[in-house]
């Protein structure tokens, strides 16, 4: 399209660890766009991405410019226009069915009627987990993210932030392969935000899940990323792939460092081209 | 337009089973006849046929009902008191005048109550209470006791029908002026507007939505504050009279005729007011 | 919390006192005859005096508006859940249901009479028609009310369309279920004395005010229509008290401290 758009093109045949042939993630050539009454939206244009087993991605660009969308696209949530999705190498479909992964959205999308415990529980109900194995995984799921004698209050009587960590305890609680996260900790204080990335990073180093997650934040993706994947809106695409090869127990401290701002600083300007085009 | 289809199924499904409901009901009431008129040789379809043309079945056919419509309605002159049009009329100038009546006093309560904070505390509940209290219980009480002052013909019917449309649009009004949210509310104390600012700029046109569904709902209970007067004062005519008279001497396709009416009615009135409704509502941007 | 809910009700309280006061002093200064309208006080006497004939009229007629009430806002309900599951059902009987709903209903009253007879089953009759429609359409409207994102998180676990009906669409239509059989409470109520106006064994609240008007015993008339406001009122109360159990969690009721 722009001369800037095919420099940063990413390449088709993928990244990250060799450890696994078979990408988990395989986004060919998508396409999609919405039709809507004042004409066809381009929410993503031509999105080629690989994404290897047991790697952290984290996705960053200007509002509106289809991070959501992708998410969505590969959770079978939205269907490409044009190209094809792959998950763990199923259709986005099958891998849906097969429950594959665990989606955390923009907002906590709790049930009011429920508990905070009963809402972790709900996968875990609908999957068809024993009843003592659903209280074991809900026990866990409140203390991994911090609302240990949380579990019997109603969503609407926790602060935003807590909500928001009830969700993602949902998301978990089933243990799937897949985590897809869209802006999980946006509504977050930066206290909360740096303890919540921690935690993130360990359970992805102990587990080793795929992890997608959408962000508006440098630091915190530069600090989680095994890659950065930039984007740029109207038509929605992928500018740049950005490596980040910091050791997997990385801690909070190497957000000091040289390299980490080296690449924080590439991110920026790779986000600035993008905003550069609405112009 | 894609509901056309779903909407026709629906409404054949409704005939048919009418059909069936009809031919099964009246045919006791057939047989009956048929035995008086010392007849044994009729056939199933016979049968059939006959019940679903009698003269006062159990439950008429459609087409019967369809008949007697177009009888009363373009056949009898509409000056003849055997017209549907006739009474209709009557029915229509009482929910009209009742109508108007209702909303003006509705919306007047309304904006009062808004306004004046003791009167919201102590009659917001009573009127909320109002609401759950079957009013159109005292409408013959109404009837009678207007009589006494000599008030009679069209007056205590739209007395009726304005007294039952004016609860629900006072209510929904009150809701309506309350729509706009605290935040609202105190970006124009930011500007220290005045209340009749505040009114104008602000709940009234934010209580729009509600001002069309109360309207709807309180022609909708005008209507059937009229038809429920005319049955407790049925010698002025109208719809209701009309099906009083049906069930006293036991015409039932004439009932049924009437109800249609009363529905058409019903439906145009509301519709009427509900496409009014849409449009002003679309100009004022509440819908996309 | 209660003291607060008491104080509320003082205003309305002192109103009621003031208008009732104003009402006995227009009708005794001004002489007013009791067959145009009774004061409070012949109103209550009668009331005192009649209350074998009152709980009579009020059992005949609460037999027709709870045997319709159950029969209707139970099938509309079960309508609806049956029909959610066909989009061309819904959108067949939708139209229809809400055109319904407008009409004036309370009109079978004579056809049902002829039917069911005159005792309590042909006002139940009426009940069940009255009250069908506004559960259908409410129930209808409520179990598309779950937001896009609730409804997707339940299309990430794959669940079943029953799975997604009993976890996440009916508790959503729970507010609208209420709503429709608050308002049923209403017109069950108008239901049933309406259809008494058109005949009754002697006995129920409809037939005791279309008789006592004949007779112009007015104060019998306003000692019936206090049972029925009664009857109304606690009928609603009781509904929108359970409501407030059951939906607790909904934002019109939901306390952060509860
Ligand atoms: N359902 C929809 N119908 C029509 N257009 C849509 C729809 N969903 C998204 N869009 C459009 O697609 C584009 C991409 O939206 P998307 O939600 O993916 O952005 P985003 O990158 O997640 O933005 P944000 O950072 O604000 O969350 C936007 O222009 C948006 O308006
Ligand atoms: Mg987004």
């Amino acid at each position: 399209m722009t001369e800037t758009a095919s420099m940063f093109r990413p390449a088709a045949d993928g990244f990250g660890s060799p450890r696994s042939p078979e990408p988990a993630i395989e986004v060919s050539d998508v396409s999609l766009r919405f039709e809507t009454r004042d004409g066809p939206v381009h929410a993503l244009s031509h999105v080629q991405l690989k994404v290897a087993r047991g790697e952290f991605v984290s996705f960053i660009g200007p509002s509106g410019c289809g991070k959501t969308t992708l998410l969505r696209a590969v959770a079978d949530l939205e269907t490409p226009t044009l190209g094809d999705i792959r998950v763990e190498g199923m259709s986005a479909e099958e891998a849906r069915l097969k429950r594959r992964y665990g989606y955390v959205f923009q907002a906590p999308a709790l049930y009011p009627w429920r508990t905070v415990a009963r809402n972790i529980a709900l996968p875990l109900e609908i999957m068809g987990f024993a009843k003592p194995e659903r209280e074991a995984r809900v026990k866990k799921g409140l203390e991994l993210v911090n609302l240990g004698g949380f579990g019997n209050k109603f969503p609407w009587q926790l602060s935003g932030g807590m909500q928001q960590r009830a969700s993602i305890a949902r998301a978990l609680s089933f243990d799937p392969d897949i985590l897809l996260m869209d802006e999980p900790f946006g509504a977050l204080d930066e206290i909360v935000r740096d303890m919540l990335n921690q935690q993130l990073l360990r359970l992805w180093e102990v587990t080793g899940k795929t992890v997608l997650f959408v962000t508006h934040s440098i630091p915190e993706a530069v600090f989680l990323s095994t890659h950065i994947v930039v984007m740029s809106p109207r038509p929605g695409r992928i500018t740049d792939i950005i490596a980040c090869n910091f050791p997997r127990d990385r801690q909070l401290e190497i957000r000091e460092t040289p390299e980490f701002l080296a690449i924080a600083n590439r991110v920026r300007h790779g986000l600035r081209a993008g905003h550069s085009y609405d112009g | 337009m894609k509901s056309l289809l779903p909407i026709t199924t629906v409404v054949l499904a409704v005939l048919a089973i009418w059909y069936v409901a009809a031919a099964t009901l009246n045919a006791d009431l057939q047989r009956d006849a048929y035995a008086n008129a010392g007849r044994t040789d009729y056939s199933t379809a016979e049968l059939i046929v006959d019940s679903l043309n009698m003269e006062r079945p159990k439950l008429p056919g459609p087409h019967q009902v369809a008949s007697e419509m177009v009888k009363s309605i373009v056949v009898i002159s509409p000056t003849s008191k055997r017209s549907l049009v006739y009474h209709g009329l009557i029915t229509l100038e009482e929910t009209l005048i009742g109508f108007a009546i209702g909303a003006a006093l509705g919306i007047g309560l309304a904006v009062v109550i808004v306004s004046v904070r003791w009167l919201d505390r102590s009659l917001t509940p009573w009127l909320i209470a109002s609401q759950t209290v079957p009013i159109i219980a005292l409408a013959p009480m109404i009837v009678v006791i207007l009589n006494q002052f000599d008030i009679t013909g069209v007056a205590p019917k739209a007395a009726i029908a304005a007294y039952l449309s004016f609860f629900p649009i006072t209510v929904g009004m009150v809701k309506g002026l309350r729509a706009p949210d605290p935040l609202q509310l105190d970006l124009m104390r930011t500007y220290s507007a005045s209340q009749s600012q505040t009114f104008l700029k602000l709940r009234a046109p934010m209580s729009a939505p509600y001002f069309f569904a109360s309207m709807k709902i309180g022609a909708a209970a005008a209507l059937v504050g009229a038809i429920v007067a005319e049955v407790t004062k049925s010698e002025d005519g109208g719809l209701g009279a009309r099906l009083l008279a049906g069930s006293y001497y036991g015409q039932t396709v004439q009932i049924w005729a009437a109800l249609f009416a009363a529905a058409a009615l019903s439906a145009v009135l509301v519709g009427i007011v509900g496409l009014v409704g849409r449009i002003a509502e679309h100009r004022m941007g509440f819908v996309r | 919390m209660i003291d607060r809910r008491l104080a509320d009700l003082v205003p309305p309280f002192l109103l009621g006192l003031v208008f009732l006061a104003a009402w006995e002093l227009v009708v005794r200064a001004a002489n007013v005859p009791a067959i145009i309208l009774p004061a409070p006080s012949a109103i209550a006497a009668r009331f005192v005096v009649s209350v074998p004939t009152l709980a009579a009229d009020f059992w005949q007629t609460i037999k027709g508006v709870l045997a319709g009430y159950v029969l209707g806002c139970g099938s509309g309900l079960v309508v609806a859940i049956l029909v959610d599951r066909s989009d061309f059902l819904r959108r067949g009987l939708l139209p229809f249901g809400n055109l319904v709903s407008a009409l004036p209903i309370v009109g079978i009253a004579p056809i049902m009479v002829m039917w069911f007879g005159f005792d309590w089953p042909s006002k139940a009759a009426v009940v069940v028609v009255m009250t069908f429609f506004p559960m259908l359409v409410n129930t209808v409207a409520g179990l598309e009310s779950a937001s896009s994102m609730e409804r997707d998180l339940m299309k990430t676990y794959a669940a079943t369309d029953w799975q997604t009906l009993t976890a996440l669409r009916l508790p959503a239509a729970l507010p609208f279920v209420f709503n429709a059989l608050k308002v049923n409470t209403t017109l069950a109520m108008i239901g049933a004395i309406v259809a008494e106006f058109f005949g009754t064994p002697i006995v129920g609240m409809g037939f005791r005010i279309s008789t006592e008007v004949g007779h112009l015993g007015i104060d019998m008339v306003w000692a019936t229509i206090l049972v029925a406001a009664l009857t109304g009122s606690a009928f609603y109360g009781l509904v929108a008290a359970i409501e407030r159990r059951v939906t607790f969690w909904h934002a019109s009721f939901r306390r952060r401290e509860a």
